[in-house]
């Protein structure tokens, strides 16, 4: 039990997927203007990702094996679009303004490294299945934090005098580089 | 090899049945969007946009068959509440549909009408009252300011009037200040 | 002693009360020409019963109060009306409304007027007579008294606050009418009382003014009711509705909702004064206490006619040679005057001459340091730098989230603010945009379903004319083969299976509505029984003009 905490704890804080990996910056800098679309976009990448870890693990021990295993990037590839298919059906059932809004990034998700990246990790961290969960839900929630914090500095920075040559995604730039800073604090949290 | 084949034929075709389950659970009818896009737009049904009313431009819009930037009577602000809500680039309005006017009802000249009833046929929000051979007039509180109505009059006897500010309507402004020395 | 309790914030100001209660409150002379606003108060204005060149009587009324929320407005005195005409009203914007020019003829005249019997009235009619009456709340709202005396939902109320705390500077109208007319303000809140079945009335004065709470004490003890005159700290805005409930008794008020719907009503000591004017002699709010004070000769409290123009106003109090201009209500809540040719409404307080000294021009708005002084000092507990920010950035939605609307534009942020931010300014601008934007929605809301109504009407319209036309060319068609079982056939509304459809469901609807019989008829009085069979009657008439239309 104490094992998952430590993996969760060391994927949302430590060893943050946005903020110290450098991972998923694409949509990490693309839906975060608004809290709310932050918010989805982070809800949506938490279950792509969780169900991606888990799938991936079993596609790769009991599919692939040891014997297949230059096939990993390419069935993980297949298995997270496929995911991501599902996930954006289901939403454009359950919720059509989100789907607009997620727009791109929707189907952006499937070329997200973190979302590829995440299920690569675990394979080679020899993760078994119920660590690869709480490993990609751990990172999901790392993107989601750092995504949804990020949405709520723009927000105000948005209402701010900011010097013209600044505007955009200059001072988010800024803003990020600092937040990035910020997370490294966390470094040496866990042993 | 052959295996190497097999495993992702086989993926691909699990993945495949698990989608096409999907396209038939989560079938979506209809476009819900258009409700979304028809409570922005100003509902004056003037047809600047080159749709006969605001609807029908609501479905355009949710079709992708018409750009945001084709309402004058919204002006920019609608435009930014449209890309925002369609996750688009803004655009400043496309001046070919004419340019953002003051708000303004339309008036009609009772001497001069003729009860001809052409008018009342041309509102779209039934704004205008009266019958053949009797004067008519325009319900102030209802007209939407659509100008539909100028066009079929036949003694151009309808202007439009601004609606000056009133008490009613009359909103603070926005805080500025004149710029001084600071000594 | 009474467990006092604090709100959150507040500021001091220097009070600067002590100038205008040196005199007693002086009758104002009827000036040459009142100007009388037809909407002196919240919601809709009166609806003007008086033309050019009629002559009224003090007293008379020459507004109908239109809709729910709205009250009566009456003659200040007797003489003629020379115009019903637009003229600037006090409101920030200095824009016009319609007013009635009155020219007093100097005597003075009463409409028949006479105590109400209210002991004998029910609350309702008695509620309808404070209406007509032009009751207001006088503490500056001039919200309808008569909608706060409806209980609605809630039958008892468990207290009934009398706001005498008068927190504002300069203002001293509260506190000389409670020093000289106190056995009037309890007669009031006695009738107050009354009418809202309320078990406990708290009558709430700040401690800066002991003369008030010392008269209204012993007004009380006269009295044959229990009241408790709480003497409350001297904070601003303690006198503020909100602020006044939780000082008394503790409770909040919760964001978006009412004292009512905690079991309070909160009253001015004004109003309930103007209230047993009303009933026990049957005189509408013709007058009232006006505080006339800053660069003045003699500041003072005078009860001045409604409409008086504040130049006449101000001249009777000598405005110094500096005067440059005059705020209506106090320096914290009040507003520049566009002009001094505007009328005291019911709704005016006070009026202060400005000048550069007593209140020079703000030094120009600095940045905000986000130092958060202005959280401290807010009475609404709200995030005040937040919301200047929001509103600054026209975020909208965003200020709304802040809870913009809980907002009671007190000032006590700008006060505050060491960068000295008008605040408030930001905050009321806005509340403007956001009802503005409200307007619009509902505008559009009425466009597209009236505009859906009519796609609706002319697609039917369209399918009628093709039935029409459909049933023409089948009868002529009929009437050209020579068959006349046909012909029969086609005359007959049974064989027609459409039609015999159509027929059908007339007839189940009709015998339906035969069958409903209305609900809560029973025990109904006569007179209720007759206005129902009349009702009946002229349904049936229109029903009938409905058939005879249809089926020609």
């Amino acid at each position: 039990m104490e094992g998952y905490l430590l993996i969760l704890v060391g994927t949302v804080f430590v060893n943050n997927i946005v903020m110290v990996k450098i991972l998923g910056l694409c949509p990490f800098m693309g839906v975060s203007r608004k809290l709310e679309t932050a918010l989805g976009m982070g809800a949506a990448t938490t279950f792509v990702l969780t169900l991606g870890s888990g799938t991936s693990y079993l596609v790769n021990k009991y599919l692939l094996g040891p014997d297949l295993a230059y096939l990993t990037t390419l069935s993980f590839i297949v298995v997270i679009a496929g995911i991501v298919q599902f996930t954006e059906m289901a939403i454009r059932k359950t919720s059509p303004v989100l789907y607009q809004v997620l727009g791109i990034y929707l189907p952006l998700i499937t070329t997200n490294c973190a979302v590829l990246g995440i299920p690569l990790l675990n394979v080679q961290a020899k993760h078994d299945f119920v660590e690869s969960l709480f490993f990609g839900m751990g990172g999901a929630l790392g993107f989601s934090l750092a995504l949804i914090l990020f949405a709520g500095i723009r927000e105000r920075i948005e209402a701010a005098d900011v010097p013209g040559i600044f505007r955009g995604s200059a001072i988010a730039m800024v803003t990020a580089g600092l937040m990035s800073l910020a997370f490294m604090g966390f470094a040496g949290l866990v042993k | 090899m052959l295996t190497a084949v097999f495993v992702m034929a086989g993926l691909a075709l699990a993945i495949g049945a698990v989608l096409g389950f999907a396209a038939i659970r989560f079938r979506v009818e209809g476009h819900p969007l258009v409700e979304k896009i028809d409570a922005i737009l100003p509902q004056t049904q003037c047809g600047q946009c080159g749709f006969p009313g605001c609807k029908p431009y609501a479905q355009a819009i949710a079709e992708g068959n018409a750009e945001i930037n084709q309402c004058p009577p919204g002006g920019e602000e609608n435009i930014h509440k449209l890309a925002d809500l369609l996750g688009a680039e803004f655009k400043p309005l496309n001046a070919a549909h004419g340019v953002p006017k003051p708000r303004s009802v339309a008036v009609i000249d009772e001497e001069l009408c003729i009860g001809c009833t052409l008018c009342t046929q041309a509102c779209p929000v039934d704004a205008i009252l009266g019958a053949a051979k009797q004067m008519h007039t325009v319900i102030a509180a209802e007209c939407t300011g659509c100008e539909l109505c100028l066009a079929p009059c036949p003694v151009d006897c309808i202007h439009m009037l601004p609606v000056g500010e009133s008490i009613g309507s009359w909103k603070w402004k926005y805080p500025v200040f004149p710029l001084t020395r600071a000594a | 002693m009474r467990k006092l309790h604090r709100f959150h914030g507040g500021v001091h100001p220097p009070d600067r009360k002590a100038e205008s209660t040196r005199l007693p409150i002086a009758r104002a002379p009827l000036p040459r020409r009142l100007v009388v606003p037809l909407h002196q108060h919240l919601g809709h204005g009166a609806k003007p019963l008086v033309q050019a060149g009629d002559r009224v009587l003090k007293g008379q009324m020459i507004g109908r109060a239109e809709g729910y929320v709205s009250a009566a407005i009456h003659a200040p005195t007797s003489g003629t009306v020379r115009a019903l005409e637009m003229h600037p009203v006090p409101h920030p914007s200095g824009l016009s409304d319609l007013c009635v020019m009155l020219e007093p003829d100097g005597e003075e005249r009463w409409v028949e007027r006479g105590p109400l019997d209210y002991a004998n009235l029910d609350p309702q009619a008695l509620r309808l007579k404070l209406r007509d009456a032009g009751v207001v709340g006088l503490g500056g709202a001039a919200f309808p008294s008569y909608v706060k005396l409806s209980p609605g939902a809630r039958q008892r109320l468990s207290t009934l606050v009398i706001n005498g705390a008068e927190c504002e500077p300069y203002i001293t109208c509260d506190d000389m009418l409670m020093r000289e007319r106190a056995d009037e303000i309890v007669q009031g809140v006695r009738l107050i009382r009354l009418m809202l079945h309320a078990e406990e009335v708290l009558i709430g004065i700040e401690d800066n003014k002991p003369e008030a709470i010392a008269a209204l004490r012993n007004a009380v003890k006269r009295g044959t009711l229990r009241m408790d005159v709480v003497p409350v700290p001297t904070v601003y805005p303690g006198g503020g509705e909100r602020q006044l409930i939780k000082v008394l008794t503790g409770a909040e008020v919760p964001s978006g909702k009412r004292p009512v719907d905690i079991g309070m009503a909160c009253f001015n000591v004004h109003t309930a004064y103007t209230v047993h004017r009303a009933v026990a002699f049957g005189e509408p709010v013709v007058s009232r206490v006006v505080t006339v004070a800053g660069n003045v000769l003699a500041p003072r409290n005078y009860e001045v006619p409604l409409g008086m123009r504040v130049a006449d106003l101000a001249a009777l109090a000598s405005p110094l040679a500096d005067t440059s201009g005059y705020l209506m209500g106090g320096p914290m809540m009040g507003f520049e005057l566009p002009s001094a040719d505007i009328p005291v409404v019911k709704a005016s307080n006070c009026i202060i001459a400005k000048s550069q000294a007593l209140f020079p021009a703000p030094p120009p708005a600095m940045p905000c340091i986000r130092c958060g002084r202005c959280a401290q000092a807010c009475p609404a507990q709200l995030q005040p730098m937040d919301l200047f920010w929001f509103a600054r950035a026209r975020n909208f939605g965003k200020a709304q989230e802040y809870s913009l609307f809980d907002c009671i534009e007190c000032g006590c942020c700008s006060f505050v603010c060491p960068s000295h931010i008008p605040l408030v300014q930001y905050y009321r601008f806005a509340k403007g945009e956001i009802w503005a934007k409200e307007r619009e929605r509902k505008a559009a809301d009425l466009a597209r379903s009236r505009h859906e109504f009519r796609q609706l009407r002319i697609e039917r319209d369209k399918q009628e004319r093709l039935e029409k036309l459909a049933r023409k060319t089948a009868a002529a068609r009929s009437h050209a083969a020579p068959a006349p079982a046909m012909q029969e056939a086609a005359a007959n509304p049974a064989d027609d299976p459409r039609k015999a459809a159509i027929e059908a469901a007339i007839e189940r609807a009709r015998t339906q509505k035969a069958t409903i019989t209305p609900r809560n008829v029973d025990n109904l009085t006569p007179e209720k029984q007759a206005e129902i069979a009349r009702i009946e009657e002229r349904r049936k008439k229109i029903r009938e003009m409905a058939r005879d239309r249809i089926e020609p």
